[in-house]
């Protein structure tokens, strides 16, 4: 029993009429990255938006935000994936429908907004989570100090709260880049499923797999890198740093 | 809109969505939580041992485990375990590895690695006189750790043990990638059968470019039964 290992297979012309497989590797790099960015800015802007929802004074704000929370954190992935491909789409009229199902590179479209969707609630629990980490005095301050709540949460709270949270919003970041794996069940050739047709076309399984699992890790390097350095630009002055908080259950 | 919504094919299919599916989901949650607790911990104390390659293998395999996404673990270990299988029982070919074995081992492994974590962060949580405590009564490493540190380790740890149980129970979707019948494969399969039309459609929709049929025999390294074929195609 001997596998046949072949790593000039990169260098080889695929059948898919994109080049060589490194060509198809390279495309499934770059819908992984154009994913996992799109929506990572849906994530940042809604989350932060959910999560100051979450600990305004408004009591049904704060039960819309909740509940928001709770539903696309509690619902699998994968199961959310496929309510926004195959099930959302019926829910419209049909003209909208139709054309939605029409729409060139609806996966993506799809894996975008899903993606966004699910990261913003974990994005939003974090972002409450580090406003609720000030002590108290700090919005009573803002209001004496005769600040609106919204001017409270935007010169006061929230500089302080996202720079606490940067570390585990590195790694909601992560998550996303990983997680946009998940978009290849709904047709998306990103990273892994261009992989996976590289395995199905040419049959060298484990060179296929070993590059992508190398592009994710030099992915994530960058990602923490960048953060890394980020996290030390905008260190509130005076604090320790964000210290070993509590180790995270998650993905 | 709605009026093509048949709510009754619930009430229908419920005894197959939960005694099949659920059942899947279930099982593979629990075996995949021991296991993965089991050798999380083992990972835990081999990345706080004083040998340096125990450490630096088990945060190597840790740090790969997850930088990795789920998707493409399940299908590392779904090509790599027959192989790997094969060589250590001699055999000329690799061995056929059922979808459920090979999910199972999938998801230990790979929640391993974050139980890992959650495990260490607990052992650092109790004060290291402890540990010089159980061996200044003459116990050994391994009764040190399972009677002294360990159990409360897992007591403090608990919460985030839960958490992560409750993740591992969701991820357990994926399978769906690998047409393994668990909830959600047993859900989509009867999307298929009574809407046939509709997933045709909207399959040839995604997958715009079709895919050259595979060539047969040869160098595939296991051999295709029929619940093979990832179902997104």
């Amino acid at each position: 029993m001997k596998y046949n290992w072949n790593w000039g297979i990169f260098w080889q012309l695929s059948p898919d009429g994109r080049g060589t497989y490194l060509d198809t590797l390279i495309a499934g790099l770059g819908w992984t990255l154009a994913t996992a960015l799109s929506a990572w800015v849906i994530a940042l802007i809604l989350g932060i938006i959910v999560g100051v929802v979450r600990t305004t004074p408004v009591r049904w704000l704060r039960l819309l935000g909740d509940a928001w929370v709770e539903v696309f954190r509690n619902v699998p992935l994968l199961v959310q994936m496929f309510l926004w491909f195959f099930v959302f789409p019926e829910l419209l009229p049909a003209s909208v429908g139709v054309w939605l199902k029409q729409l060139p590179r609806s996966a993506f479209y799809t894996a975008v907004l899903c993606l966004g969707l699910y990261t913003s609630a974990r994005v939003a629990e974090q972002t409450r989570a580090g406003i609720q980490s000030l002590a108290r005095g700090q919005r009573m301050a803002g209001i004496a100090l005769g600040l609106t709540l919204p001017q409270t949460y935007r010169f006061v709270l929230l500089p302080m709260a996202l720079r606490i949270v940067m570390p585990p919003l590195t790694s909601e970041f992560l998550n996303v880049i990983k997680n946009s794996a998940v978009a290849l069940t709904i047709g998306l050739v990103e990273l892994t499923a261009s992989a996976r047709s590289i395995q199905e076309f040419s049959f060298q399984v484990f060179e296929a797999f070993t590059a992508a699992t190398l592009i994710y890790m030099f992915l994530n390097l960058i990602v923490v890198a960048g953060m890394r350095w980020l996290e030390k630009r905008v260190a509130i002055p005076g604090l320790i740093g964000p210290g070993q908080a509590m180790p995270q259950a998650g993905h | 809109m709605l009026t093509g919504f048949d709510w009754d094919v619930i009430r229908r299919t419920a005894p197959y969505l939960f005694r099949e599916g659920m059942t899947f989901t279930l099982t593979l949650t629990a075996l995949a939580m021991t296991g993965g607790i089991v050798f999380g911990t083992l990972l835990a104390m081999m990345r706080l041992a004083s040998y340096r390659t125990l450490s630096t293998a088990a945060s190597g395999y840790v740090n790969v485990m997850r930088s990795t996404p789920l998707v493409l673990v399940i299908f590392w270990f779904y090509f790599l375990v027959p192989w790997i299988g094969g060589w250590l029982l001699g055999a000329t070919r690799p061995i056929q590895v059922g979808a459920f074995l090979s999910s199972l081992i999938t998801f230990m492994m790979f929640e391993a690695a974050y139980y890992c974590e959650i495990m260490r962060a607990g052992i650092q949580s109790i004060p290291r006189g402890q540990m010089w405590a159980g061996y200044a009564l003459g116990l050994s490493y391994w009764q040190t750790m399972g009677q002294i540190v360990l159990p409360q380790a897992f007591r403090n740890m608990l919460p985030v043990l839960l958490t992560q149980t409750i993740i591992l129970f969701q991820d357990t979707s994926l399978v769906y990638v690998l047409s393994i019948t668990d909830f959600l494969g047993a859900a989509s399969k009867i999307a298929q059968r009574d809407r046939g039309g509709l997933f045709r459609d909207q399959l040839r929709r995604v997958e715009p470019r079709e895919a050259a049929p595979a060539p047969a025999g040869g160098s595939e390294p296991v051999a295709r039964d029929s619940g093979r074929a990832p179902s997104w195609r």
